[in-house]
């Protein structure tokens, strides 16, 4: 069977597709790709594609951060992206990765959120970051992530008239001080894998996703998968996850 | 994580509730606190209170989500209404989702799930009252319950936070250290072959930092194992 010939390759150290361990395959970002969105960007790394758009709408802070924007992150999967996927409201998975990919814009401080309120304790600007999975070929956490950051960098904020928000006349852009990037590190056997094919995604036994700051700090982690990690593995992991991030970060 | 505050959270090396940075709150548990549920447990940690309840193994329903050679695990982390100062809007959302996720991912690697075809082990977890570190609160509940439910088990499952507060690393936070601090940090681990079946982390820390939480917490854990065992002993040495 695949699945077993693609487990015996791993466990060798190759990959189906011929790529190192640790490589990602080709990454293709595209900005600006919805007009309608006040920000957007699209993100293909091999077959894998995933649409971000930003929206901008006014709401209430938050009670307990009175002068700060708000910032909300959604994800789903449409049965367009896979036969894997059912319609209907988001499921455990794409919560799981909305918050994930939130957690990393939310810990690093991405956006400027105390620019964003409009009157303390009343008004503030609301960033909607949503998610779209296009089509699902594995690795949908660092897409994702990576798309997000290029959409909220493309975003310009409208117009606000008299409260009003005028959306056909985008102003300056969203105010932001760091880019997280977001890489998931997976281990099968004794291998540590970067950025897995869908097949081989089902391979793995355990995978550890790890956000990383510009200096090189770490602003979100999340294990996933159903097997344990050793500390050692959890050390590599992190390693690998930092090392890693240089590299795309020089795409954006 | 990420809310201001002017208060100081470490003064002469105490925490706003007296502990060093390496203490734990205090711990209670007790095993056997749901009639019904065929195992049960309550964990208090300082302001902290979880109650987990295990039903099964028992048989699944509907028959189209059995699995023909192994159980399947069920979570649901669920908060009172009443736990936390504003009150929570009942039912699922989606940080309980996300946390339900994790901990049946933290749980699983313990049990045997293969000598129960076409199971299920359905795990409740209720946080009575919120103080920081609740999911892992409810973790060791739910570890207790199923070894209470006499489910088969490799070893009990043990769960500890720890963080960064005030540019002190430090263990188990609470709600305040949780909102005002640099970084929080829970971790699931399995103490005889220090295993960690959960791990997340938000703030920001170098990898230098985690690495040194890590090993503090998988070692201060070896106290709440203590516990655990005394919880089960307690009941069941009688």
């Amino acid at each position: 069977m695949r699945s077993e010939y693609i487990l015996k390759l791993l466990e060798s150290g190759e990959r189906v597709d011929g790529r190192k361990l640790d490589a990602f395959r080709d990454i293709n970002i595209e900005a600006g790709v919805v007009k309608r969105a006040e920000g957007s960007a699209r993100v293909k790394i091999g077959k894998t594609d995933v649409i971000v758009g930003i929206k901008t709408e006014i709401g209430e802070p938050f009670s307990d951060m009175p002068n700060m924007g708000i910032l909300k992150t959604g994800a789903e999967f449409t049965p367009i992206a896979s036969p894997d996927f059912e319609s209907g409201p988001p499921r455990e998975d794409a919560i799981e990765l909305a918050r994930v990919v939130d957690r990393g814009i939310r810990e690093s401080e991405c956006i400027d959120l105390e620019k964003l309120c409009i009157k303390e304790g009343e008004k503030a600007w609301e960033i909607f970051v949503d998610v779209h999975i296009i089509n699902h070929d594995g690795n949908l956490i660092d897409a994702s992530a990576l798309a997000a950051v290029a959409a909220l960098r493309n975003t310009k904020m409208p117009k606000l008239e008299k409260d009003k928000i005028i959306r056909d006349k985008l102003e300056k852009k969203l105010p932001l001080s760091h880019t997280p990037i977001t890489i998931t590190v997976g281990k099968v056997f004794d291998k540590f894998i970067i950025d897995p094919l869908k097949e081989e995604e089902e391979m793995l036994d355990s995978k550890l996703t790890v956000a990383v700051m510009e200096d090189g700090k770490i602003c979100a982690m999340q294990k996933s998968g159903e097997n344990s990690l050793s500390l050692e593995d959890a050390n590599t992991m992190m390693d690998l996850a930092v090392k890693k991030s240089k590299e795309i970060r020089k795409l954006l | 994580m990420g809310m201001k505050t002017d208060e100081k959270l470490i003064v002469k090396g105490k925490r706003v509730d007296g502990r060093k940075p390496d203490e734990i709150r205090e711990i209670e548990m007790e095993v056997g606190v749901i009639p019904n549920a065929n195992g049960s447990a309550k964990v208090r940690f300082g302001n902290t209170i979880a109650i987990a309840g295990v039903y099964g193994p028992r048989e699944l329903f509907p028959k189209h989500r059995q699995e023909a050679d192994r159980a399947i695990v069920q979570c649901r982390y669920n908060m009172a209404p009443f736990s936390v100062d504003e009150r929570k809007r009942p039912g699922p959302s989606r940080r309980s989702m996300e946390i339900s996720k994790v901990t049946r991912l933290a749980l699983e690697p313990v049990l045997f799930l293969e000598d129960y075809p076409e199971m299920v082990v359905d795990v409740y977890i209720e946080i009575l009252q919120a103080d920081g570190s609740t999911r892992v609160t409810g973790i060791n509940a739910a570890s207790l319950a199923l070894a209470d439910a006499g489910v088969p088990m490799k070893d009990l499952v043990v769960a500890l936070s720890g963080g960064k507060v005030d540019d002190t690393l430090v263990i188990d936070l609470s709600g305040k250290e949780d909102n005002y601090g640099e970084a929080d940090i829970p971790i699931v681990f399995l103490p005889r072959k220090k295993e960690i079946t959960l791990l997340q982390m938000d703030g920001q820390l170098t990898p230098e930092e985690i690495k040194n939480i890590l090993k503090n917490v998988l070692k201060a854990g070896e106290t709440v194992y203590k516990k655990q065992k005394e919880a089960l002993e307690k009941k069941y040495s009688k």
